[in-house]
């Protein structure tokens, strides 16, 4: 099969079948790439891990960008960019096109009532495993804090508060490092 | 389909022009996926501010709903959330794709730059230092995210906040998925309300 056709496909694979995005698609993306089509050995595909978590965006589209361009290029990164994002895309566009037209009926508007403060708990409880993960200490504690008092009560985009988190590591860094 | 303005009038604001929307679009989808550190719960609540606080194309039960069916379906809550706002923005086709378009394109720039200089970005210790520092931010961002979402529309009585806490327990202490939850939850509305 074409080389394309092989990255368009094994990505649209993984994007339609990852239910949730983000950590519980690294497995499957393993099996697929490193098992399965061999693109990449182990060390490789670690290396392509860390820095698409560290680079911005999507983890999945950074990681499709990636592999496709270290197998095809520029070309290759765009097929399975594509592969990647086209299934919930069609997915997606067909509920938004439903979900519009009947959001009013009332037993959707009941079920979603039920949904919505479930959906609030689901985001607040990856807060618990993240502030650990982050390191977080006496002096650090407060930024997650300022953080949201910035946010929440003056209405401060986020960009401005992560490009000063990003500052403020730099200064930490270059006043620390010898 | 109207496009709802900010309750004080900007002259100057992409929103006053119609056709201007789709720029506008672009352009706010392109930060969101420019500013993305740390994975789909701290793109919630940059899609939140942006999109609900910032632009008010949608509002928070709404935004609610898309991410309630963003962790019901497969592939990224990033992805999800760029096309459903784009169609509901837009009310066709062209506003998701662009939405869509917009937030993956930073990727592009930043993974194809990334892989010019693989060697040097893998160690920069410059690089590392300024992660070190969004780390915490991203904390407080996703806190926002889950604090912005209380509103009197998502949490209606006691019920709403009976509901809360048992999928907070039920995630945390049950470790049960993010799908039985939403399933579960919608259940229990069905009978409660």
């Amino acid at each position: 099969m074409n080389i394309y056709l092989q990255l368009f496909s094994s990505f649209a694979k993984i994007g339609a079948f990852t239910i949730g995005g983000g950590y519980a698609m690294i497995p499957l993306i393993q099996r697929e790439v490193v098992e399965r089509k061999k693109w990449l050995d182990k060390e490789e595909f670690l290396d392509v891990l860390a820095i698409s978590q560290s680079a911005p965006g999507i983890l999945i589209i950074n990681i499709s960008i990636f592999i496709g361009e270290k197998m095809r290029g520029v070309k290759g990164s765009i097929v399975s960019a594509l592969g990647s994002a086209l299934p919930s895309f069609i997915m997606i566009l067909v509920i938004a096109y439903f979900f519009e037209n009947y959001k009013d009926n009332e037993i959707v508007a009941r079920i979603f009532q039920g949904i919505r403060p479930a959906v609030v708990a689901l985001i607040a409880v990856p807060l618990i495993t993240l502030s650990k993960s982050a390191n977080l200490n006496i002096y650090t504690s407060f930024i997650p804090i300022i953080t949201v008092l910035l946010i929440v009560l003056l209405g401060i985009s986020p960009i401005w508060i992560i490009l000063s988190g990003a500052l403020l590591g730099l200064f930490h860094f270059y006043f620390t490092r010898r | 389909m109207d496009y709802p303005l900010r309750s004080t009038p900007r002259p100057f604001s992409l929103l006053l022009y119609p056709t201007m929307i789709y720029l506008n679009l672009f352009i706010t989808f392109f930060k969101i996926g420019l500013f993305t550190f740390g994975g789909g719960y701290a793109m919630i609540s940059l899609i939140q501010t942006e999109i609900v606080v910032n632009k008010q194309w949608i509002d928070a039960a709404t935004f609610t709903d898309i991410v309630a069916i963003s962790q019901m379906t497969p592939g990224p809550i990033g992805i999800n959330s760029a096309t459903y706002v784009g169609y509901t923005v837009t009310g066709n086709v062209w506003g998701s794709a662009l939405a869509t378009f917009a937030v993956c394109l930073p990727s592009f720039i930043i993974i194809l730059l990334i892989a010019l200089l693989y060697k040097q970005f893998k160690q920069n210790r410059w690089f590392n230092a300024a992660l070190k520092g969004i780390k915490p931010v991203v904390v407080g961002l996703i806190a926002s995210a889950a604090i912005l979402l209380v509103t009197p529309d998502n949490f209606v009585d006691w019920k709403s906040w009976a509901l809360f806490g048992g999928a907070f327990v039920a995630t945390w202490w049950g470790k049960k998925s993010p799908i039985t939850i939403i399933i579960v939850a919608g259940l229990l509305g069905l009978l409660l309300y």
